[in-house]
């Protein structure tokens, strides 16, 4: 059965007709072409098919593009700032090391920002409690609790003034 | 990964719920969080032939102070729960034990309600239900019943809601000002807890276990001991009769008893500050 | 300023970070399609029939093969001949999760559903799980041809028996490595397309060049309009190094159809059929005397190979046993091993491939000594230790002759960071509270074989040879490109590269790009696997641009009229030396090195253009000294890790924060191991841990922070002087943790435990002991 959605995707409205069993994560990244949310397993656990709906991190790949009609969505894509800079959580990654082969970061990325809109200065442990539903092979995971907590740092970052 | 084809339909309110239910039968679902559900539907365990989205019934969530009760609509999600002053005022229990399951997305996204039809007795909500003496209200299509937490839970994954019926939402009795504790041992942070154990204290103290049985279990002669005023070592002694704990990967049964008479001692410990 | 040896960040992030890297499934070409397979869900089974009809006919369905659509196609390249694995299961599966029929859909949903009307009747037959079972009396045979299950075996050739005997002490141990799951967050993927213009391959894989080399050869097609690109691979860890049926039969499937064909492994799928690791078994004896000095080793290693063994898997226990003895000077060891089949998934390289094996079993028996003889394991340690004077060391094995290292240098400085007489005051103190939790404290002084390799050393693991390709090619503006066939997943080797090569050539680091990957843009190379990139691949790039800067400076020297010895450059800009106000800048070098008129005699135009197949003379032998501290709830048996110090030696360090990053990386997977993940089989081969929930890969909750430090003993067998670090953590963590553990528990008699610590084993052990 097919559907109509009406996502409003990185500040889009988007509509397409898709099947009613469509996973968001397939309609973002198949239907809208939005390759950065990746998929990491079957199960739920691993986090890299995060994104934020209406500012709150969810697991794209147990959502229906169905579900979240209306709703706002925002992918990694849409994470930078409106003047091209990297959002402060990016700029944390790549000052950190905070990301090895990339393909858990986007979903690191994206459940960092909705750690830092509710908790701006969150502990080390915190940190790491926020960040449970991410899995990341490469890093060990140190090096992400830091990019975060450079970011929490920084929160007026913009590539011109460097975070300063 | 990929969930088989199903019929899709939006319910616009409770009773446009119960009268799909009604129509469609026993292979249409509901769809609430989707977090027990769709984890089912993509490995295909579950093969509903619709699928009746109630993730817009807004009526369905809510918080709200009822005289001797706080009610919570059955698709308030663990998020919400977690974060009311409410809830934490008068059922602090749930407030903390809602900030424990599975992990922060998990939490934005699933709903008391979906937690507790679902019945996992591994999850962490059902049994928080039955130690905080929690009654289920459910809505058919002749209305409104009630159901005690005790009766909710009936089999391995099977609840007291039937064929046509919503849990519509669940009400808490106050347990303002009286002892709580949870204690959930896991292996990782965001797993199933292997065994956990929920405990009410105040006038009718009760404790429930997580994962200790084929439905979540009120341990009765524990909670009759609480109530005796028993120390933590006879309580925690008794906790596991009438449980029926079963072998997997993480636990033997022994460990299982075991690690649910320890989690009741501490529970008992951290409840009575 | 020199970028060698600076914290410089990664050119590889401004992609990866705002979701713009390009893996496999994120390559959507028009009229792509999904190719999905059926596996088997029996262990070791006959296949009665496969009915394909429902299938057939299902929508969107464009080809659904079995084994009978391929009758004439050779097996699975990489296997052993007669016991290696066909593409699809012929008459008999062998472990779940072999591939008994692919579908081909318009789109994965279509695909997926088709995959589910596939019937496959099996007639199940007894099956081996494990290498007990497997070895028994009378077990099942998994390989007719084999008339057993084992598939070599090599003998102690002296088995030391006066050595021992003649010993005042002995001890033994049983010790069991448990077999893992590398579980890259991208499992396999892959995307062919094959038209008139030849085979493009699109490979989540560390070996680009391999693949196309061998799936020529396999296809009888030629290799120059083959190709084969690994994009962004999201991590590998060895497992993305050997041949799988998905790549040749995307390929072939996509020549059939006439369309791309594109593979996106599930999770579920890559946990049984993603090669896995470790799954050894070790039989160890050591004699010492009663100050603790090691005179003898005996190791005998099984290694599971899984249903189907391969080159690499066959080659893992080699390894191990060639590094049985570690950092230590033992004067006799004897080694022996054997490959077992199992009705298993297959077993390969997994982050450090034989050598964590080879690690956790002496640092277990260093520290059974300590236990027997009731000296301190850093004492036994600095007792048994190479001394730094003694390198390059001969060993038992002509395959290690250990480079350079400072043991006890590593372990002091090791020591520096540990607060040992506070820690174990403070385990002593809490053995009379008894709610305090026990307090461990373990360490590992650990030794490993990597830079692979000297020649050789990879044809024996089927790879066409152990050079790595460097290209180093200046464009005519002066900015230059790299080609490597270094094929990185994650390591950050583009912008390790960019750093060596704007040393050696004095460009701007931001006027590097590096090349990898694509075998239509790098012609030749090996790839990336045993720590290799920096010590073979890095050495390439020095070399390839030091011959390029070579050049360069005599262009400047001949457009300068001066000496080229004389000829400096800084900031881009070449002068003679104590002249910086005349000069020439790089991009004009450049510009004139294609202008004959402009080029001194004999210089022909694009000399700034070198390409080099480097080798190096031997492996290099990257050590360090790590202490783990855990305490352990004596009421549930829960293990948690306190404090992690790593001293890690790996030579020249390139990037300080890439080094930090592997090593956090390596030691994570080695925690892991040690701690929560373990491939379960039950009796009859079904895995029980085979999806996310079971099997236990730690989240940032679960796992500590870590304490770094570093010593240098360079690599004298490149001038980089770099060693390697990247599968470094994953041979030192796991043995520091259980020694731990152990310590933890020693005063109740416990003298080993194996992997994983579950709570459940500690509580045992706790409960035993009362």
């Amino acid at each position: 059965m097919s559907i109509q959605t009406s996502i409003t995707v990185n500040g889009v409205e988007t509509s397409r007709e898709v099947e009613a069993r469509t996973l968001l994560v397939h309609y973002l990244r198949e239907d809208l072409g939005l390759t950065g949310t990746h998929v990491g397993c079957d199960t739920s656990n691993c986090g890299a098919c995060t994104v934020l709906l209406d500012g709150e991190a969810v697991k794209s790949c147990t959502l229906l593009a169905a579900q979240v009609h209306d709703c706002n969505v925002t992918t990694v894509e849409g994470a930078a700032q409106a003047d091209g800079s990297f959002s402060p959580v990016q700029e944390g990654f790549r000052q950190e090391h905070g990301l090895q082969c990339g393909y858990c970061t986007p979903g690191m990325i994206m459940a960092s920002t909705a750690l830092l809109a509710e908790n701006p200065n969150p502990t080390d442990e915190e940190i790491r409690h926020a960040l449970e539903g991410n899995l990341c092979r490469c890093t060990g995971y140190e090096m992400i609790v830091n990019a975060v907590r450079w970011a929490a740092a920084h929160p007026n970052f913009t590539s011109a003034n460097g975070g300063k | 990964m990929i969930p088989a084809q199903f019929e899709y339909v939006e319910a616009t309110s409770v009773a446009d719920a119960v009268r799909l239910l009604g129509e469609l039968g026993d292979d249409a679902k509901l769809l609430a969080g989707g977090h027990s559900l769709i984890p089912l539907m993509k490995l295909r365990l579950v093969t509903p032939t619709t699928l009746i989205d109630i993730t817009h019934v807004k009526e369905l969530s809510f918080i709200e102070e009822r005289g001797n009760t706080v009610v919570v609509g059955a698709l308030t999600r663990h998020r919400d729960i977690e974060r009311s002053t409410l809830v934490a005022e008068h059922v602090p229990l749930l407030a903390h034990a809602a900030g424990l399951v599975g992990d922060p997305q998990v939490r934005n996204r699933g709903t008391i309600g979906g937690s507790l039809v679902h019945g996992d007795p591994a999850a962490d909500l059902p049994a928080v239900a039955l130690a905080t003496g929690a009654t289920m209200i459910i809505t058919g299509p002749s209305g409104e019943r009630r159901v005690s937490a005790d009766d909710f839970f009936v089999d391995f994954l099977e609840t007291a809601v039937g064929q046509g019926e919503i849990l519509t939402a669940i009400e808490f009795p106050k347990h303002t000002g009286a002892g709580w504790a949870y204690d959930k041992f896991v292996r990782r942070a965001m797993d199933y807890a292997i065994v956990g154990v929920a405990v009410q204290l105040g006038s009718a103290p009760r404790i429930a276990l997580v994962n200790m049985s084929n439905t979540p279990h009120l341990a009765v002669a524990a909670s009759e001991a609480l109530s005796r005023n028993a120390s933590a070592s006879e309580v925690a002694a008794l906790v596991a009769n009438g449980a029926h704990p079963q072998e997997d990967l993480n636990a033997t049964v022994e460990y299982r008893e075991h690690l649910a008479r320890v989690l009741t001692q501490r529970a008992l410990t951290a409840a009575s500050r | 300023m020199s970028l060698v040896g600076a914290r410089v960040l990664r050119k590889e992030d401004p992609n990866l970070i705002t979701g713009n890297g390009q893996f496999v499934d994120d390559l959507q070409p028009h009229g792509c399609t999904s190719m999905v397979f059926v596996r088997s869900t029996e262990a070791h089974a006959k296949i009665r029939s496969i009915d394909i009809a429902g299938a057939l006919t299902a929508p969107g369905v464009l080809a659904v093969w079995t084994s009978a659509n391929i009758a004439a196609l050779a097996n699975c390249p990489g296997g052993l001949p007669g016991l290696d694995q066909p593409l699809l299961a012929k008459d008999v599966v062998r472990f779940v999760g072999e591939g008994v029929a692919v579908v081909v859909a318009t789109d994965r949903y279509l695909a997926a559903d088709a995959a589910e009307l596939v019937i496959v009747d099996y007639e199940p037959l007894p099956a081996v799980a494990s290498l007990g079972a497997a070895m028994a009396e009378g077990a099942q045979v998994i390989h007719e041809v084999l008339g057993g299950n084992t598939v070599f075996f090599q003998d102690f050739a002296n088995p030391l028996a006066d050595e021992f005997a003649a010993a005042p002490r002995r001890a033994s141990l049983h010790v069991v490595n448990n077999r893992c799951a590398p579980t890259p967050i991208e499992p396999n993927a892959c995307l062919a397309d094959w038209g008139r213009n030849g085979l493009t391959l699109w490979a989540a894989f560390q070996a680009p060049h391999h693949l196309r080399n061998t799936i020529a050869t396999y296809f009888g097609i030629p290799q120059d309009s083959t190709r084969v690109v690994a994009p962004d691979v999201g991590g590998g860890f060895g497992a993305k190094i050997n041949f799988v049926p998905e790549f040749f039969l995307s390929a072939l499937l996509s020549k059939e159809v006439g369309r791309p064909v594109k593979y996106t492994q599930t999770r579920s799928e890559c946990l049984v059929a993603m090669l896995h690791g470790r799954a050894q078994e070790h039989d160890a004896e050591v004699a010492f005397d009663n100050d603790g000095r090691i005179l003898a080793l005996k190791l005998q290693v099984t290694q599971d190979q899984g249903a189907y063994p391969n080159a690499t898997g066959m080659g893992l226990p080699v390894l191990t046993t060639a590094m049985a003895a570690g950092c230590y000077r033992i004067a006799n060891v004897a080694i022996s091993w054997r490959n077992v089949v199992t009705n298993t998934t297959p077993v390969a390289a997994y982050r450090g491939a034989g050598r964590p094996e080879a690690t956790y079993t002496i640092e277990r028996l260093i520290d059974l000594i300590a236990d027997e003889t009731g000296i301190d394991p850093i004492e036994v340690r600095r007792r048994n230790f190479i001394p730094a004077d003694a390198f390059p060391y001969v060993t038992h094995s002509p395959l290690a002759v250990y480079d350079s290292g400072n043991f006890a240098g590593a372990l002091d400085e090791l020591l520096k960071h540990v607060k040992y007489d506070e820690l174990k005051r403070e385990q002593a103190r809490r053995l009379s509270d008894p709610t305090a939790k026990l307090l461990g404290i373990g360490f590992s002084t650990w030794l490993e074989i990597a830079g692979f390799g000297p020649p050789g050393s990879l044809e024996a693991f089927g790879h066409l040879a152990s050079w790595e390709s460097a290209q180093v090619r200046i464009q005519p503006d002066g900015s230059a490109i790299i080609f490597t066939g270094a094929s990185p997943h994650g390591q950050g080797t583009v912008t390790t590269y960019a750093q060596i090569a704007a040393d050696e050539l004095g460009i701007d680091f931001d006027r590097i790009s590096v090349k990898h990957g694509d075998t239509a843009v790098v012609p030749q190379g090996i790839g990336t696997m045993g720590s290799r990139a920096v010590a073979v691949g890095g050495e390439g790039v020095k070399t390839a641009s030091a011959r390029v800067f070579a050049n360069a400076k005599r262009i400047a020297a001949h457009l300068l009229e001066a000496n080229v010895e004389d000829i400096v450059v800084e900031d881009e800009k070449f002068f003679v030396e104590g002249t910086p106000s005349r000069s020439i800048p790089w991009g004009e070098v450049a510009w004139k090195s294609f202008r004959p008129l402009d080029l001194p005699g004999g210089m022909e135009p694009g000399a700034l253009d070198s390409t080099i197949f480097q080798q190096v003379p031997n492996f290099s032998f990257p050590s360090g000294a790590y202490c783990c501290v855990v305490e352990i709830d004596r009421d549930t048996g829960h293990v948690g890790i306190v404090h992690m110090y790593l001293v890690d030696d790996c030579g020249t360090v390139i990037n300080p924060l890439l080094v930090e990053g592997q090593v956090h990386g390596g030691v994570a997977q080695g925690i892991a191991q040690a701690l929560y993940e373990h491939m379960v089989y039950d009796p009859s081969g079904v895995p029980r841990t085979s999806t996310l929930m079971d099997y236990l890969v730690p989240a940032a909750s679960d796992l500590p922070g870590y304490v770094t430090g570093r010593t240098n003993t360079p690599n004298p067998s490149n001038t980089l002087g770099a060693k390697g670090v990247g599968e470094s953590g994953s041979v030192g963590a796991p043995p520091a943790v259980v020694n731990a553990v152990v310590d933890a528990l020693s005063h109740l008699g416990v003298r080993h435990i194996d992997m994983p610590v579950t709570p459940m084993k500690v509580w045992n052990i706790l409960e035993g002991a009362k």
